[in-house]
């Protein structure tokens, strides 16, 4: 008998935390974006530290995102900034960079580590290495399927974590590559000095020529340059697979969506979990869970399986 | 490779040791153009665990001539290895990084940790080096992999010229830096737009460059490019530092890599044939190096794309994307190798690689940059039978040339 997988969260802002919280979220990533890569919002150590004290009680845990490709600069910020997570008391730090991990051993080794570099992170030994290294759970690259995904949870003994539902990030660059390409539109004469807004409440997106059905968010912050999938993942009619396989956290991408659409997701996430922890053996999906996600879901954007059903090539 | 060597002189830094000049080889005939045109090193891909499954790879038996041929200059030749496994991946490893091992390979470029690990366990005389696609912007992140025993690290594109020297001056490791070339517009391995549109697999080699396809930009229901505007895209301009040799070499960066394991053999030789010069032309006397306009002029008739400094002076902007219809940047052909020249006649045997007759210019150019246009007089083919052009390919082709030629010496044309 496997345990109950936890369910995992994003949240913009602390009454956003809240409402996902009593719609069945058992835990959380936050952070701010100068530590933390692509954030449904910015919690500052004192936002983090309030976090923590509403969380606690009711035994929801706070993972601190500290996932970003650390720069020199932020190396020397590092230390303050864990002494600060521990203190604040999170439950886990989330990171990608060899420099993160390190800063923690030194200055807060009590602390749990998440790895997660998303589409990088993509096989069972790599896993087990950063187990070695001190990492107590593993997040798996979007891009794997199914198979791939069992496989590295029989392999490992570290947690494995699997985003189940959302959108993902499909392309990240250190450049500013909308406002280069209004700057290029205003230099070449075209458009007049037209200033857009950028950052993620933009409703920027991107259409490519020869696949006009599919619209690709795009925005930018203090990190570069994002581009998100045209698709929202959702794995909810075939979530039994990864609760039968021990899969640790199921996590729901909040990103980009409104809070009535994550508490309707988080909500029907935690009615199949429980459902099936009810009675494994006898149990059925039930198509009228989906149908609540499918009420607020933007038409232009498919529920999809992501890669879980999907054979690539290279 | 040694540590470096360096002294304080007149308060600015000098060094004694010069930075490997590494190159790109798709293949064994480009592996041998790019040692004999100067080359400190060359890196090439095997048949699995590679970045570039396009690329006709190397097997075993070649990466042995090629071994064996850049030892005779004293170059190294290095196997990219720098795919993310997937557990299907896993098998192999082992006995794919002893094979390397013992056919003599120096060092291996490697990007997911459990390819560094597997090497340094199973083949300890192969090199492991850290490549770019872990985008490695921190000396922290840097002084870990030195902590895991890898002698050198391949920094992140998007380091600028100031955190370089800070991570040298932080951490005692070789530092590799792309200095010419292709490259990604994102960071490098944070980039699945291959898998979403055509379901291949972009961090196993199978990358479509979809960065480099036309978008249209809308916010809400609205388009923000007109229908008539150049379109957005995420395509960058190719790196070049030629011009900026000394700031690299004196920030202390150990490697100068050069991309392009897709590209020609003349591309190769002629940007290594630049970078060489260069190189060599700063250690002959730092304080009175000079820029070369025909380094410059060379460089350019192999370009592919406009160039740009990518991020060591400052984040690209506007600039340094590719917004307007590619034209073809290089108004070159690679058109024949010399493999012969005769002193006594001044005549020289060529292989054809491209169209060329007589009557029509030509370029020879060979390593250290002997250089002479040519206008092509009568040519024969090997039965000394008057051609009046030379179509075939690798065809053996006489003719008369003005001054002396060596074998591998290159000769090419003008685009029509």
């Amino acid at each position: 008998m496997t345990v109950k997988p936890e369910l995992l969260a994003t949240a913009a802002s602390m009454a956003e935390l809240v409402r996902l919280a009593d719609a069945g979220a058992d835990a959380f990533v936050l952070g701010e974006s100068r530590f933390g890569m692509r954030l449904a919002g910015e919690f500052n150590l004192e936002q983090l530290a309030e976090a923590v004290q509403y969380a606690s009680p009711r035994s929801i845990k706070i993972y601190a995102a500290v996932n970003n490709l650390i720069d020199n600069e932020t190396v020397t910020l590092l230390p303050e900034y864990i002494k600060g997570l521990a203190h604040a008391g999170v439950n886990a730090v989330i990171f990608g960079d060899p420099a993160v991990l390190m800063a923690v051993r030194e200055h807060a080794p009590q602390l749990q580590l998440h790895w997660n570099t998303e589409m990088t992170s993509t096989n069972y030994a790599t896993a087990n290495y950063w187990g070695r290294k001190g990492a107590g759970r593993f997040v798996l690259a979007r891009e794997l399927n199914l198979d791939e995904v069992l496989d590295i949870k029989r392999h490992t003994s570290l947690e494995v974590q699997v985003q189940v539902h959302g959108m993902t990030n499909i392309y990240h660059s250190k450049r500013s590559l909308v406002n280069s390409y209004m700057d290029y539109r205003c230099n070449d004469g075209g458009a007049a000095g037209s200033s857009l807004v950028t950052d993620k409440d933009s409703g920027l997106y991107l259409i490519e020529v020869e696949r006009q059905e599919e619209r690709y968010p795009i925005y930018e912050d203090r990190n570069g340059t994002h581009i998100m999938s045209s698709d929202d993942v959702c794995m909810l009619e075939s979530l039994h697979e990864l609760m039968e396989a021990g899969v640790d956290s199921f996590k729901i991408e909040g990103l980009l969506k409104s809070t009535t659409y994550n508490e309707i997701v988080v909500r029907a996430y935690r009615k199949v979990i429980d459902a099936y922890f009810a009675n494994p053996e006898s149990y059925q999906f039930d198509e009228q869970i989906l149908e609540e996600i499918r009420a607020v879901q933007d038409s232009t954007r498919e529920l999809s399986f992501g890669f879980f059903y999907k054979e690539q090539v290279y | 490779m040694s540590t470096l060597t360096k002294i304080k002189h007149r308060g600015k830094r000098h060094r004694l040791d010069r930075p490997e000049l590494l190159a790109p080889a798709g293949n064994l005939e480009k592996l041998k153009f790019a040692v004999h045109y100067g080359a400190d090193a060359v890196y090439i891909g095997g048949q699995h665990y590679g970045l570039r499954s396009n690329a006709d790879n190397f097997s075993l038996e070649e990466m042995k001539e090629g071994v064996r041929f850049a030892e005779k200059y004293g170059a190294k030749v290095f196997v990219a290895t720098n795919i993310y496994a997937h557990n299907e991946d896993l098998a192999g490893i082992e006995d794919y990084l002893k094979g390397l091992e013992e056919a003599g390979i120096a060092a291996i470029i490697a990007a997911d940790p459990i390819i560094v690990d597997t090497a340094m366990r199973v083949a300890p005389k192969l090199e492991v080096h850290l490549s770019t696609q872990q985008s490695i912007l921190n000396w922290q992140a840097v002084q870990f992999w030195k902590e895991e025993g890898l002698p050198r690290v391949v920094l992140a594109r998007e380091t600028s010229l100031e955190e370089i020297a800070e991570i040298k001056s932080n951490v005692d490791i070789e530092i590799e830096a792309f200095i010419h070339g292709a490259m990604c517009s994102s960071y490098s391995g944070r980039c699945v737009l291959s898998n979403h549109f055509t379901d291949r697999d972009s961090n196993r080699g199978g990358c479509s460059q979809s960065c480099r396809w036309k978008y249209d930009l809308f916010v809400d229901q609205d388009m923000v490019n007109a229908e008539d505007e150049h379109k957005f895209t995420m395509g960058s301009k190719d790196l070049c530092m030629i011009e900026h040799l000394p700031e690299l070499i004196e920030v202390g960066v150990d490697s100068f890599k050069i991309e392009g394991r897709m590209k020609s053999v003349h591309y190769v030789a002629t940007v290594v044939n630049a970078y060489r010069q260069a190189i060599d032309a700063y250690f002959d006397n730092p304080e009175g190096y000079e820029l070369k306009q025909e380094w410059i002029d060379e460089i350019n008739k192999s370009a592919n794309r406009p160039l740009n400094t990518g991020f060591f002076f400052q984040t690209p902007g506007a600039g340094e994307h590719i917004y307007e219809p590619e034209e073809k940047a290089a108004p070159f052909d690679f058109a024949g190798v010399v493999l012969e020249y005769d002193h006594a006649s001044g005549m020289a045997l060529v292989q054809q690689r491209n169209h060329f007759k007589p009557g029509q210019e030509v370029e020879f150019f060979g390593p250290g940059g002997t250089f002479f246009k040519q206008i092509v007089g009568e040519i024969t083919d090997e039965a000394r039978t008057v051609l009046d052009a030379a179509r075939h390919p690798m065809q053996t082709i006489r003719m008369k040339v003005d001054y002396p030629l060596k074998p591998m010496d290159m000769m090419r044309k003008k685009v029509r």
